[in-house]
């Protein structure tokens, strides 16, 4: 068994408390990537697994084993770095057998297992090679045979893809989760890059400034966001959001602004009582926006101008200005606008979200 | 390369080049030439007619044939030789474990030591040779190889330390960490990764301390006293300089094979040296 459960674990600098009391169960075979922007604290906790970082509280176990203690050469994981970090004076055949070596495995076994990830990973034609002759997707490949030659415990995965370019990243991208899924090795992966995130995870951890902000599988985050940070994070374009009062007239509740008056869904009219009265944060979807037709209703829908139209092929990005806030909405490939055009827009009601003003959590 | 018009590349990169060379080489040039040179032509005034101070028609070998005949030369060649090597050895081990240590090793009081051991090396010999004669004498190793093999060290460990603890810098953390996840411990990362990675700064410190402690001369002078114990920079200074007369033939005969060991100690590592004082490390 090699699951993960970090437990109530925080790490002070000097001057800066850099992780807050993170908690965190990873089930074995489970693939988890944090993800956040920089300084959130996730290579931090990943550095914390791995025993490059000391634990200035709480506990971290490896198969239901504390590892705090423990130096790295004991924990049995495999880390791979963002600067792929493969040993310069080796060639790609002792790169991979390094670790091998170190944990005194015969010649016989570590040539087997040098030369079956050699196969998988397709870098058979580069093992007399030293790195610096190779490419940056032929590097990274390197890293991960290095860590897979020694069959651990746990992978660790640190932005690994944030030196290639967006092509090579996409396809590395694809490989990693083929080589997780034929393995079905315990993997933590830390990114800042939400796609990655979604792509590649079976739990996406969200952290901002050393505390997570939500656990959950890849659409669970992106359909219910537990607070506004989420929200605005998971998803490209981003979530639109816009400042409105709740006000309940007649029996429905309403959302307003200056520029747009909503209808508030009833599922989440019902738990709109405390808010009554109150400022909250609308929060929606460029791809739950729409132009609106007659069919549209007024109060699902509001007007907006056309500021930039980015035409994708198989959408258009509108970049709208209502009111004071800025708007992004995806709309049909079809749809003709001209910059400064006035338009309405109608919204998929499934998709509205609402957010606290003060405390930011999802209503 | 300085781009566009011919002239412009004379007057900004050939020329100044030129005049650089001559400026650099020129009194290895004087040192051949004397030491060819017979008396008789060395010792002409220069205004008399036959007055030729950059060449000679009529060489000789007689300086040589001085040097290594009439004075102890090869051993002070070999006395050089010996001290050089063995304060080198220590120095770089000493200062190869120091440099790592304080570059990779978060103990509190690194950066205070790291500069401490800066500016024990700036003290200049001058004024260290007086307390450090003082330890030789009490020591009774004053007049042998010792005095100048334990001494040289005060000056190249702070040098070493500081040159590898520069170069340790530039290898990415992550090489070591690697290994360590890779199952070395701390000083098999270092054996394995970290020092086959450092070559040429290694390399670097060692040329370097190879030639300061060939060159030195002050703690040279001073502890060591009969010819056959002492170095080239003494021994050709004090055996060839007598009274205030000057033997230039043997003296610049002298220089010239007392200079040859680091020039070949500089050649043969040049490419590495260079890469180790301006290079870092690609992972």
């Amino acid at each position: 068994m090699s699951n993960v459960t970090i437990r109530q674990v925080h790490k002070h600098y000097a001057d800066f408390h850099a992780v807050k009391g993170v908690s965190l169960e990873i089930k074995d075979k489970e693939f988890v990537v944090l993800v956040g922007p920089s300084g959130c604290g996730k290579t931090t906790t990943l550095r914390m697994v791995a025993g490059l970082e000391t634990i200035s509280e709480g506990d971290i176990m490896i198969g239901n084993k504390i590892v705090n203690e423990l130096p790295p050469m004991d924990r049995d994981i495999a880390m791979v770095f963002q600067n792929y970090a493969l040993y310069p004076h080796m060639t790609v055949y002792d790169n991979m057998a390094f670790g091998l070596k170190m944990r005194k495995f015969d010649k016989a076994e570590i040539a087997r297992r040098v030369n079956n990830a050699a196969d998988i990973l397709d870098i058979k034609d580069h093992l007399t090679r030293k790195p610096r002759m190779l490419s940056g997707g032929q590097r990274q490949r390197v890293a991960l045979g290095r860590a897979i030659v020694r069959n651990p415990k746990v992978f660790l995965f640190d932005e690994p893809l944030s030196n290639l370019d967006a092509k090579l990243r996409v396809q590395m991208r694809v490989e990693i989760k083929k080589l997780h899924q034929r393995l079905a090795t315990t993997s933590i992966y830390v990114t800042h890059d939400q796609v990655e995130a979604m792509t590649l995870g079976d739990r996406v951890v969200v952290m901002k400034d050393g505390l997570i902000q939500q656990v959950g599988e890849p659409l669970e985050l992106y359909n219910n966001p537990a607070n506004r940070y989420v929200a605005g994070f998971i998803g490209s374009p981003a979530m639109n959001f816009a400042d409105t009062m709740i006000e309940e007239v007649g029996g429905a509740v309403y959302a307003t602004n200056p520029t747009m008056r909503i209808r508030v869904p009833e599922q989440i009219a019902a738990r709109m009582g405390p808010h009554k009265g109150k400022p909250a944060t609308l929060g929606i979807r460029p791809e739950d926006l729409h132009m609106a037709s007659g069919a549209d209703p007024e109060d699902l829908s509001f007007e907006a101008v056309v500021e930039v139209a980015e035409q994708l092929g198989a959408e258009i990005i509108l970049d709208l200005k209502a009111g004071g806030s800025a708007m992004v909405a995806s709309v049909e490939p079809t749809v003709k606008v001209k910059p400064q055009q006035k338009i309405r827009l109608g919204i998929n009601p499934a998709g509205l979200r609402f957010f606290d003003a003060t405390t930011e959590a999802a209503i | 390369m300085i781009e566009g018009a011919v002239w412009r590349r004379w007057v900004f990169f050939r020329l100044p080049m030129a005049i650089f060379l001559i400026f650099l080489l020129f009194p290895f040039y004087w040192m051949i030439i004397t030491t060819f040179r017979p008396d008789g032509e060395l010792y002409i005034p220069w205004y008399r007619a036959n007055y030729k101070p950059f060449w000679t028609w009529n060489p000789t070998t007689a300086h040589l044939k001085y040097l290594f005949g009439e004075t102890t030369f090869l051993i002070w060649m070999w006395n050089t030789t010996f001290i050089a090597v063995v304060a080198t050895a220590i120095s770089l081990f000493c200062g190869v474990l120091a440099g790592y240590a304080l570059s990779r090793l978060n103990f509190r009081g690194a950066a205070l030591l790291g500069t401490t051991i800066f500016i024990t090396y700036l003290v200049p010999q001058t004024l260290l040779f007086i307390p450090l004669s003082e330890i030789i004498r009490t020591y009774s190793l004053g007049d042998t190889p010792w005095s100048l093999i334990l001494s040289y060290p005060t000056f190249l460990i702070p040098f070493c330390t500081w040159l590898m603890m520069g170069y340790f810098k530039s290898v990415p953390k992550e090489l070591e960490e690697c290994a360590r996840i890779d199952g070395a411990a701390r000083w098999q990362a270092m054996l394995y990764i970290i020092i086959p990675v450092a070559v040429p700064g290694i390399l670097s410190a060692m040329i370097f301390a190879f030639t300061l402690s060939w060159n030195e001369f002050i703690y040279a002078l001073v502890f060591l006293s009969s010819p056959e114990q002492k170095t080239v920079p003494v021994g050709v200074i004090s055996e060839l300089v007598r009274g205030d007369v000057f033997f230039w033939g043997p003296l610049m005969a002298g220089a010239l094979f007392g200079s040859i060991p680091v020039a070949i100690a500089y050649s043969f590592f040049v490419e590495q040296y260079v890469s180790g004082v301006t290079g870092s490390v690609k992972g």
